[in-house]
């Protein structure tokens, strides 16, 4: 603890640049635990990945990140202010969610479905106009979508659905982004592209995922949940070490380094001694 | 980098914008109004019509006979088939986008339920008969109000106005309802009763009168208003209440105003007609076919397509067996269905989410 008389110029400016700020954060389903004991904070205009296996509550974090989940305990901080105290549209010109296998309606073309990004900052019964119109145009670009902007969104591919989808949150322009899979559905080409997307927006981004090794390469932290818990956060190379890999996922990993870009990648092999799932 | 040949060609959605539909059904809606005043059990001439309500817009004294028909039975009619009409499209789009459910109606709270209750009460027993002529509608209205209480506060108390409780409580409340109300007619001495009630349960706008207009019309004119105000967070909540959640609405507040906004509208709407089947149902996803799902379009064209859409139901309910009536939920059935089918088949038409 720094002791309270140190001077004022050389306090670092610790305190503004944390974004959000967890502690002690638990979150329920009926009786049964999802999160636990789960601290840390994420800095202002970093990309911080969160990753673990299935069921470890990466999607559940999020949603309490956002203010969408009531923790059971602990407390989230959106710079200085508890999330919970915040009404849910200020809340939401904040923070942006996009969920992971979000119901689309069908009958929406994708517009009005990007539009809906633009609710926090409309009083309800407006909507349509022209900075809504441009808002929404610029969010598809931003995806490469622009052209579907009149089609319906059920005849979307998997791959435009979550574009679409990460575009309504672009439209929703908060500071703070959290993203559930966003690569989910992608071909390897649109995969990059999203990323290299999320990592120039140069906001704060907290974004589950399951590729790793992109991960590694798009992210400028880690974040490592295991069955409810925060393993360990940290940079790419701190974070994801074979010991972290096979506590977390299970699986045995092999770090290698790239022929030609000589990047540091991670592969990986069936661990035979555990049993399997 | 999209290329021309990069583009799956697909088509749009084949959608009217609402600019156009709205005043097309306005005229609609005018030519409706005066033709159900022309037709009846004495036929009147467009003409004659025209003269009787220019007669008393302007002042002048024309056919007496003419003028009673017109002005003091058939346009209050006509203007209770509008509001009725509008009143219930509304509710719908309303009760549909709260349950997230194509298949609900603006009876889905118990409303009307409750409303058969009250009124056989009334009917059977002659319950409130201090009311006098106001009697059956009174009746109703307090069987709507405390059958849909009833289902809120059971809702509330298993947990919130989630839309599978919703629809789950509705239908069970009213099923029970529908029971005691048959109970009644079951009890009663009054062999006339079980005809009077099944005639009020199907729906009619024979008791139409000047007096009991202004505040059906407050009723729909306010609540749809408020709906529309209100079309942005319905659009989010439509779409997912969680996605509603993460865009800032308010999802709690909403769902509770919008139970006890339908509840007051469509109790009022089923204690001056009856409960009138179809077209709460139907008109919402008709209107969605025209003009797109948005909320802010919705609302009006179907508020103006229930309107046009009663008118000619009750026109039929009148000269299609005279000089009997029949009850209007009769015609809603018996048009309704058909049409709504052709309209399914002919456009590809979804509601919902689409997994």
């Amino acid at each position: 603890m720094r002791p309270l008389t140190a001077p004022v110029e050389t306090q670092p400016i610790q305190a503004t640049d944390d974004h959000l700020t967890v502690s002690g954060l638990a979150c329920a389903a009926g009786k049964r635990v999802v999160l636990r004991d789960v601290d840390f904070a994420v800095r202002r205009g970093e990309l911080l990945a969160l990753v673990g296996a299935n069921g470890s509550g990466k999607s559940t974090l999020l949603r309490a990140l956002a203010g969408v989940r009531k923790p059971v305990a602990g407390e989230v901080w959106l710079d200085d202010v508890p999330l919970r105290t915040l009404s849910a549209r200020r809340r939401a010109r904040a923070i942006t969610l996009v969920g992971q296998e979000e119901a689309l309606p069908a009958d929406l073309v994708v517009g009005e479905m990007v539009a809906l990004g633009r609710t926090p900052h409309r009083p309800p019964w407006a909507g349509g106009d022209a900075t809504e119109r441009a808002a929404v145009l610029a969010a598809l670009d931003q995806v490469g979508l622009a052209y579907a902007v009149d089609h319906p969104v059920e005849q979307l591919s998997g791959g435009e659905r979550r574009r679409a989808l990460l575009a309504r949150g672009l439209a929703q322009q908060t500071p703070l982004m959290l993203l559930d899979e966003p690569t989910n559905h992608l071909d390897l080409r649109h995969q990059l592209g999203l990323l290299r997307t999320v990592r120039g927006l140069g906001k704060t981004v907290v974004v589950a995922m399951h590729d790793l090794d992109l991960a590694a390469t798009f992210c400028d932290r880690i974040a490592v949940l295991h069955d409810g818990a925060l393993l360990t956060i940290g940079t790419p190379a701190d974070a994801l070490t074979p010991a972290v890999i096979h506590d977390a996922f299970g699986v045995l990993a092999t770090p290698v380094t790239h022929p030609v870009t000589g990047r540091t990648h991670l592969l990986f092999s069936a661990d035979e001694t555990e049993p399997h799932p | 980098m999209h290329t021309i040949e990069d583009v799956p060609q697909r088509k749009s959605t084949r959608r009217l914008p609402a600019p156009v539909v709205v005043p097309v059904l306005l005229v609609l809606l005018a030519v409706s109004g005066v033709a159900s005043v022309g037709f009846g059990a004495e036929p009147l001439a467009w003409s004659a019509v025209v003269d009787a309500l220019g007669n008393r817009l302007t002042g002048t004294t024309g056919d007496a006979t003419f003028d009673i028909i017109v002005w003091e039975i058939r346009v209050p009619r006509t203007l209770l088939a509008i509001v009725v009409g509008a009143g219930l499209a509304v509710a719908g789009v309303g009760i549909q986008t709260l349950v997230l459910n194509p298949l609900a109606d603006p009876y889905l709270l118990g409303v009307s339920a409750g409303a058969s209750v009250g009124a056989t009460a009334v009917i059977t027993f002659g319950v409130l008969a201090a009311a006098g002529l106001w009697a059956l509608s009174v009746g109703a209205l307090l069987g709507a109000l405390g059958a849909a209480l009833l289902v809120f506060g059971v809702a509330m108390a298993q947990g919130g106005l989630t839309p599978l409780r919703l629809v789950l409580i509705g239908t069970v409340l009213s099923a029970a309802f529908s029971a005691i109300a048959s109970f009644l007619v079951f009890r009663s001495d009054n062999p006339q009763a079980a005809q009077a009630v099944l005639f009020w349960l199907l729906g009619s706008l024979s008791g139409a009168a000047w007096n009991q207009l202004p505040l059906v019309a407050g009723a729909v004119l306010v609540i749809g208003g408020v709906l529309v105000a209100g079309s942005g967070w319905l659009d989010a909540l439509a779409t997912s209440p969680d996605t509603a959640a993460a865009l800032g609405v308010p999802v709690r507040a909403l769902r509770g105003g919008l139970f006890v906004l339908l509840a007051a509208l469509v109790g009022v709407l089923v204690a001056v007609a009856g409960s009138i089947g179809f077209v709460g149902l139907v008109l919402p996803h008709i209107s969605r076919m025209l003009v797109g799902v948005r909320h802010r379009a919705v609302l009006p064209v179907a508020a103006l397509s229930g309107a046009v859409f009663l008118i000619w139901v009750d026109i039929l309910a009148r000269i299609a067996v005279r000089p009997t009536e029949i009850p209007l939920s009769v015609v809603t059935g018996l048009i309704g269905a058909p049409v709504f089918l052709v309209l399914m088949g002919r456009r590809h038409y979804r509601f919902g989410a689409d997994q």
